[in-house]
């Protein structure tokens, strides 16, 4: 396993773009979380300061953070695509396999190092949030600090998800560009599935219900929007604010199943390709 | 003898079309093997086959004595298809590092195989900037790291300029002399001639020919001659069991061996007949002449058939 780790990062780390879209995917989120937390002077006007809003208390920090900076995989799904369509474009998958590589192995080791740059991503995040939330937190008491720590899970199991999807599409159509466009189509395949839904059982609840087993949606809804929670502490009184933003088992096992059958796919579709 | 590659009634179809049509052969320890045949006939196909990247329709291969399986004998193959493949912006040293990690074998051997292709001064080059030549000897190098049992070339002097073709060939002696069995798949009969023991002739997916590249047909050579008695000359060989077909440009006379003779017996033989002959030259058919009287007699043939 850590050969093919190793071999995959040989790969990445020594080709320059995408070590600039790796780099930029774990320093931006944290500028942004540092910016974010520090005091801010508009030119003498007003301070902004994000703190105050008690959107740094534990344990919402944890849903916070992980909601927005989710937002930045983007730049490793350009990575994930890439990794693909330069493979094929370079011919060298197929060098790969005739040194000596199994096409099971091909595959794992970008598995493998999808998961390998989730895991990071997630304890970088753990680590900022833990530390920002020390700094401003209201509560430090240990209990309630971990006590919503399993959106560090989510956040984990949604980047794993997300990106297998990207390998999915960069073996489908094989180059970098259209394997995103996908990306796009998957998307407004989703919403279209969501009003045929609608269509059927005539309420948009039972049609949501549908539209949180595909894909995209299902990843999305590990960690839901944290707004409508940040305006609920702002006004606890209103009851028809509140609403369901706990991560699941059910949603986990989802995307876990999405992941599994993006990567077996995978395999598959390179197992029954002539190169 | 140790058989390396075992290829049973393998087929490949792609839709409609058959591009490989039930091949059989076997590769020995120690020869040096040709795979010839035009564009198209399905030589990289096969190769394709044996190495993993193309999966077969029908038949099967084995590597070695058959307990190995293809990608644990991949390991001890050495392998370059068409046009060397590597990463571009690595350099030539970190993409044998990449192929190292890839066969499990110890990153020493790379300054070594660097120097047998005389690359070793530009190893710290990214490979983008290598001209063809250099490529195809970064890839040879790269198909040796794991000093492999059998090498397995394909086109490898293809689109290189004189001097390009002549270091490859030179190489592949070279890697030859020292005991690798190599399997070269070209188009060039001239390539497979001067490099092959052995060859296989491949013609629309089927197998022509397989076996000695001096036994390819059953021609024993001919004579070219030339004497002062032209007209005598002719009426022996035309009555002489030994020979076949008898061809006249100008006074050259060319006569087509039925049966073996030497040159020797043959000279004395005239010398006894009374014909002083003024011109005397035995000669076997090139490759090429054999290759395409093969191909030719297969054509005819199939449409008397």
């Amino acid at each position: 396993m850590l050969r093919l780790i190793q071999l995959e990062l040989q790969k990445l780390w020594l080709n320059k773009i995408s070590k600039i879209l790796i780099f930029v995917s774990f320093i931006l989120p944290f500028t942004v979380l540092i910016l974010s937390s520090i005091k801010i002077n508009f030119f003498g006007f007003f301070t902004l300061e994000l703190g105050e809003l008690g959107i740094f208390n534990f344990p919402i920090i944890w849903h916070i953070t992980t909601f927005f900076a989710s937002y930045f995989k983007f730049f490793f799904a350009i990575v994930v695509v890439s990794m693909i369509g330069n493979e094929y474009s370079n011919k060298t998958l197929k060098q790969n396999l005739i040194d000596g590589l199994s096409k099971k192995e091909f595959i794992l080791s970008k598995f493998y190092t999808i998961v390998f740059f989730s895991l990071c991503a997630t304890v970088l995040i753990g680590v900022a949030t833990f530390l920002i939330g020390l700094y401003y937190s209201s509560y430090t008491e240990t209990s309630i600090i971990i006590r919503e720590i399993d959106f560090l899970l989510a956040y984990f199991v949604k980047l794993v998800g997300f990106f297998s999807l990207c390998l999915f599409f960069g073996m489908l159509v094989k180059r970098s560009a259209f394997a995103l466009g996908f990306l796009v189509i998957l998307y407004i395949f989703e919403w279209i599935i969501f009003w045929g839904a609608f269509e059927v059982f005539g309420n948009a609840d039972t049609a949501f219900k549908v539209k949180n087993f595909l894909p995209l949606e299902s990843m999305y809804k590990l960690i839901d929007q944290p707004i409508q929670r940040i305006i609920m502490t702002k006004f606890p009184d209103k009851g028809d604010l509140a609403y369901d933003y706990a991560v699941h088992w059910y949603e986990i096992a989802i995307v876990l199943g999405w992941t599994a059958l993006f990567v077996f796919l995978s395999y598959r579709l390179l197992k029954k390709r002539d190169l | 003898m140790e058989p390396i590659l075992t290829i049973n009634n393998l087929t490949k179809k792609f839709g409609y079309l058959t591009a490989v049509k039930d091949l059989s052969f076997t590769i020995n320890k120690g020869n040096v093997y040709g795979i010839l045949g035009p564009n198209g006939s399905g030589k990289s196909t096969t190769l394709g086959i044996v190495l993993n990247v193309v999966n077969k329709t029908k038949g099967d291969f084995h590597w070695f004595d058959g307990n190995t399986t293809t990608h644990d004998a991949l390991k001890q193959v050495g392998a370059i298809i068409e046009r060397p493949n590597f990463y571009p912006y690595m350099t030539a040293e970190q993409n044998l590092k990449l192929v190292c990690k890839i066969k499990g074998v110890d990153q020493s051997k790379i300054e070594e195989k660097l120097g047998v292709v005389g690359l070793l001064d530009r190893k710290d080059h990214k490979f983008r900037t290598y001209s063809l030549g250099m490529k195809q000897r970064l890839a040879i190098a790269s198909a040796l790291l794991n000093d492999p049992e059998i090498l397995i070339l394909d086109e490898p002097t293809n689109g290189l300029d004189p001097q390009g073709i002549h270091q490859i060939r030179q190489i592949i002696k070279d890697i030859a002399a020292k005991g690798t069995t190599i399997l070269l798949a070209s188009h060039l009969l001239d390539e497979v001639e001067k490099v092959c023991s052995h060859v296989v002739v491949l013609r629309k997916g089927e197998k022509l020919y397989s076996g000695r590249v001096d036994e390819m047909t059953s021609s024993h050579g001919f004579f070219e001659l030339k004497a002062e008695k032209h007209q005598d000359l002719l009426n022996i060989l035309e009555n002489h069991s030994n020979f076949g077909k008898v061809k006249i440009e100008d006074d050259l006379i060319t006569a087509f061996l039925n049966e073996p003779m030497s040159a020797p017996d043959f000279n004395k033989l005239m010398f006894d007949k009374g014909i002083l002959l003024s011109h005397l030259v035995m000669r076997k058919e090139s490759l090429e002449e054999q290759f395409l009287q093969l191909t030719d007699d297969l054509e005819t043939n199939q449409k008397i058939a």
